[in-house]
């Protein structure tokens, strides 16, 4: 029973014998659940060999996908951008989602708006929807830039955004200069780092595409860093602190990094920080441009070559000891800086602290998933730390990003034994946790569900999830952590080992039993 | 190398459409152009008589085999046939199920995501389904995409109809981007006065009948060998005709918003020609016996 003074949460509350007993005649009466006994056979077939090689014939159907759609990327690159409102041309239950998906990563209030598309929109197209939209965004949030991407309803009928947006200027819904990139971004294509590109060349086309007469390569003396689609908030300031101590100016085109963060002193600031729409035109005259997740952001890069002609250099996402120093002395071969003292050290930190733990972590065997180039990071700081990445799945990846995650497991020991399954999603990677049984999944909140699986199978089977990636619903503040640069390598070699650790004293615990390993000193 | 020119051809159903573009784009081939058409019709029948195939493989069909469009790659889809000419087919859904609209849409995005669009293309021609009937069948007259619009008509009414109706749909998508009307080419049905009635349609419409392509049976010819005239039987006088429409087409400058007719005014031009008679409002809903009464 419920009372005042003894106020309980769903758990233990529903332990409650009159919640078990109301549940269990909910069930008989009304569920027409299968016996218990065709239940746990049904669960131990799902965790077989027959089993597993059904589920990989599987071909129509994604269970438990390891991404999300288009637009929440588009609309993570339209916030990075000052003062700039994400505009949805779609559905309002679609920006609904994508608003609470980043509430519940970096729990904070996120501003995104829709034209509200419906059954007449569809049949007639979205145009008046554009319009109207357009001309009360302009007018309620005092935003600099509205920002548009497009949902599948927009797509499905081939709405003309370009076309729509410049008949709202001559209509008079929205002032003639008035910033409005766009991109398409259909959410059946691709997934949210598709997205993130689409938008990113959307925004910096619209500004750089046709003024570029008497741009330079160089004259601004500046780098460009194009994050991607970067959900840990560390990510932000380690590189602009690295970039600091290097004396190197830069701009960081789509920085999210206040906005995603805003303190709570009693005002609400629908926008904060972001890249200015001055240095989004000022990029073209940068020394080059760096994208920190190489194998995303194909359309970018193709823009950033061909209209900035900026020679972007080819490095992989610096994540772990080597590509950082790739990062870093790339950065210094362009701008002629030299990498200061204080980065040598907080690499020589990095490196005492996997000597330290080494120990417990080599030889564990580690399935992970997440986005392409996060998982590239991922393998090279597990091979670099002696962990031995066992099952490696994308559900977004492409053909260039399996070769190139073969090839890193190929130049490792620790990576023989790691298998690529490209396009594939968590219900598969389910089946490999029953089949041939990693120490750790790593990845986003989703795994859990294959922990509480493993688990129900029996204790000697469970499969502890380690929260590392997007998104991270069920553990608070993850997101204001740090991957990127040595530092993020501290971060990783950190969570890596205490969750060994960690493991380790939970089944050592047991007095007179296990607990001859229960050690205070690891 | 000239700028790349994109021209879609339009017209209703039945009028030949296909079979006069790649007649046309043969006749372009054979004088040197470097030419695409990409099919925009489920059928997919826009490119069988340049690659002597009963169908090719479609964009979405080899998706659909693939998994995802994004599992395909260029030469896949793209195939090169008489005079190397290169051929794309969208595809689509069969009848009553998907959206064949998005179809195109997808195909088109995928040839110029994947460098379809190479810098050494003179012409693409876009054959379209039908009408504009939804953003997808427009997708090739889209901004950065067709700038001149072909219109195959004959001296049949409902063909004019259908041409006066996607001259309305290009007025909408001219005002927002620089699509143009580019010409009307007569697809001749042999009905009386043909070539009069379409150059006075033309002249109405503020465009022009850009050529007069006679009937003959050596197209039919042609086609039961799955080939163009051009190819199949290059002396022939209606090889030259093709030709003619080819040479027209490259020389072409007149491109024009169109001012489509109200549907009284072109009731009163299929008049005027005879094709429609003067209507009697005396004996309109009178049935037989009343009016033998």
């Amino acid at each position: 029973m419920q009372t005042v003074e003894d106020t309980k949460p769903c758990f233990p509350l529903f332990n409650d014998p009159e919640y078990q007993d109301l549940l269990a005649r909910k069930r008989e009466q009304w569920e027409e659940m299968p016996s218990k006994d065709k239940v746990a056979e049904t669960f131990a077939w799902t965790t077989s060999q027959e089993y597993q090689d059904l589920n990989f014939k599987r071909e129509a159907l994604t269970i438990n996908p390891a991404k999300v759609c288009q637009p929440l990327g588009g609309a993570l690159c339209g916030m990075g951008f000052e003062k700039t409102m994400v505009y949805i041309h779609g559905s309002q239950g679609c920006v609904a989602y994508f608003r609470t998906y980043f509430n519940r990563h970096f729990k904070e209030p996120i501003a995104f708006i829709a034209d509200s598309m419906t059954e007449d929109a569809a049949v007639f197209g979205g145009q008046k929807n554009v319009h109207e939209g357009l001309q009360n965004a302009t007018k309620l949030y005092g935003a600099k830039m509205i920002a548009v991407c497009t949902t599948c309803i927009a797509e499905v009928i081939g709405d003309d955004l370009g076309a729509f947006i410049g008949n709202a200027r001559k209509e008079g819904n929205v002032e003639k200069d008035f910033p409005i990139p766009y991109a398409n971004t259909p959410s059946f294509v691709g997934s949210h780092i598709t997205g993130w590109d689409n938008m990113f060349e959307g925004i910096v086309s619209y500004f750089t595409q046709t003024t570029m007469d008497g741009k330079v390569v160089g004259s601004n003396k500046k780098i460009n860093i194009v994050p991607g689609f970067e959900t840990y908030l560390g990510n932000y300031r380690v590189i602009k602190r690295m970039l600091k101590e290097m004396d190197v100016d830069y701009t960081f085109l789509c920085d999210p990094e206040e906005v995603l963060d805003t303190p709570a002193n009693g005002e609400y600031e629908m926008y904060a920080g972001g890249t200015t729409i001055d240095e989004v035109k000022d990029a073209p005259n940068a020394i080059t441009t760096f994208m920190l997740q190489p194998t995303s952001l194909e359309k970018s890069k193709k823009f950033v070559e061909g209209t900035w002609n900026h020679e972007v250099p080819k490095i992989n996402i610096p994540m772990g000891v080597e590509w950082t120093d790739e990062f870093l002395m790339k950065v210094s071969e362009v701008t002629g800086k030299p990498i200061p003292a204080s980065l040598l050290k907080e690499r020589g930190r990095l490196v005492d602290m996997m000597t330290d733990s080494h120990a417990w972590l080599h030889g564990k065997k580690m399935a992970v998933f997440g986005d392409p180039d996060f998982l590239l990071g991922l393998v090279k700081v597990m091979l670099e730390l002696g962990i031995e990445p066992t099952h490696i799945l994308c559900n977004n990846s492409n053909k260039r990003w399996e070769k190139r995650m073969k090839a890193l497991l190929e130049s490792s020991p620790y990576g023989v034994h790691g298998k690529v399954y490209a396009g594939c999603d968590l219900w598969h990677l389910r089946s490999l946790c029953f089949t041939d049984k990693p120490d750790f999944i790593v990845g986003s909140t989703y795994g859990k569900t294959i922990q509480r699986d493993t688990l129900h199978k029996g204790p000697e089977f469970e499969v502890p999830l380690i929260r590392l990636g997007f998104p991270i619903f069920d553990r608070h503040h993850l997101h204001r952590m740090t991957t990127l640069g040595y530092e993020g390598g501290m971060y990783l070699v950190t969570t890596l080992t205490n969750a060994v650790l960690e493991l380790l004293d939970e089944k050592t615990k047991l007095m007179n039993n296990t607990d001859y390993n229960y050690d205070i000193v690891r | 190398m000239a700028k790349l020119r994109q021209c879609a051809i339009y017209g209703k159903g039945g009028i030949g459409k296909s079979t006069t573009t790649q007649n046309l784009v043969a006749a372009l081939a054979e004088a040197g152009k470097k030419v695409m058409i990409v099919g925009c019709d489920p059928k997919a029948d826009s490119t069988r008589l340049i690659l002597h195939a009963k169908m090719q493989n479609t964009v979405m069909q080899l998706a659909a085999d693939a998994g995802s469009v994004e599992d395909l790659e260029l030469e896949d889809v793209l195939q090169v046939g008489f005079k190397g000419i290169k051929c794309a087919e969208s595809g689509g859904p069969e009848p009553g199920v998907g959206c064949a609209g998005r179809g195109v849409i997808t195909a088109i995005n995928f040839l110029e995501e994947e460098g379809a669009y190479d810098e050494e293309l003179d012409f693409v021609f876009y054959d379209v389904l039908g009408d504009v009937v939804c953003g997808g069948f427009a997708m090739p007259i889209r901004e950065g995409k067709a700038q001149e619009i072909y219109i195959v008509v004959s001296g049949e009414m409902m063909a004019m109809y259908a041409a006066n109706n996607i001259a309305k749909g290009i007025v909408k998508y001219a005002n927002s981007g620089g699509v143009r009307l580019a010409g009307l080419i007569c697809n001749s049905r042999k009905t009386d006065r043909e070539d009069e009635l379409i150059m006075a349609l033309a002249e109405k419409i503020g465009t022009q009948m850009i050529h007069f392509v006679p009937r003959d049976n050596a197209v039919q010819h042609a086609e039961i060998r799955r080939m163009t005239v051009i190819e199949y039987d290059p002396n022939h006088k209606q090889a030259n005709e093709y030709r003619a429409l080819a040479q027209k087409i490259v020389d072409n400058k007149k491109f024009v918003i169109p001012n489509p007719l109200e549907m009284e005014e072109l009731e009163e031009l299929l008049m005027e020609f005879g094709i429609m008679e003067v209507e009697d409002e005396a004996i309109v809903g009178k049935t037989a016996a009343e009016l033998a009464a």
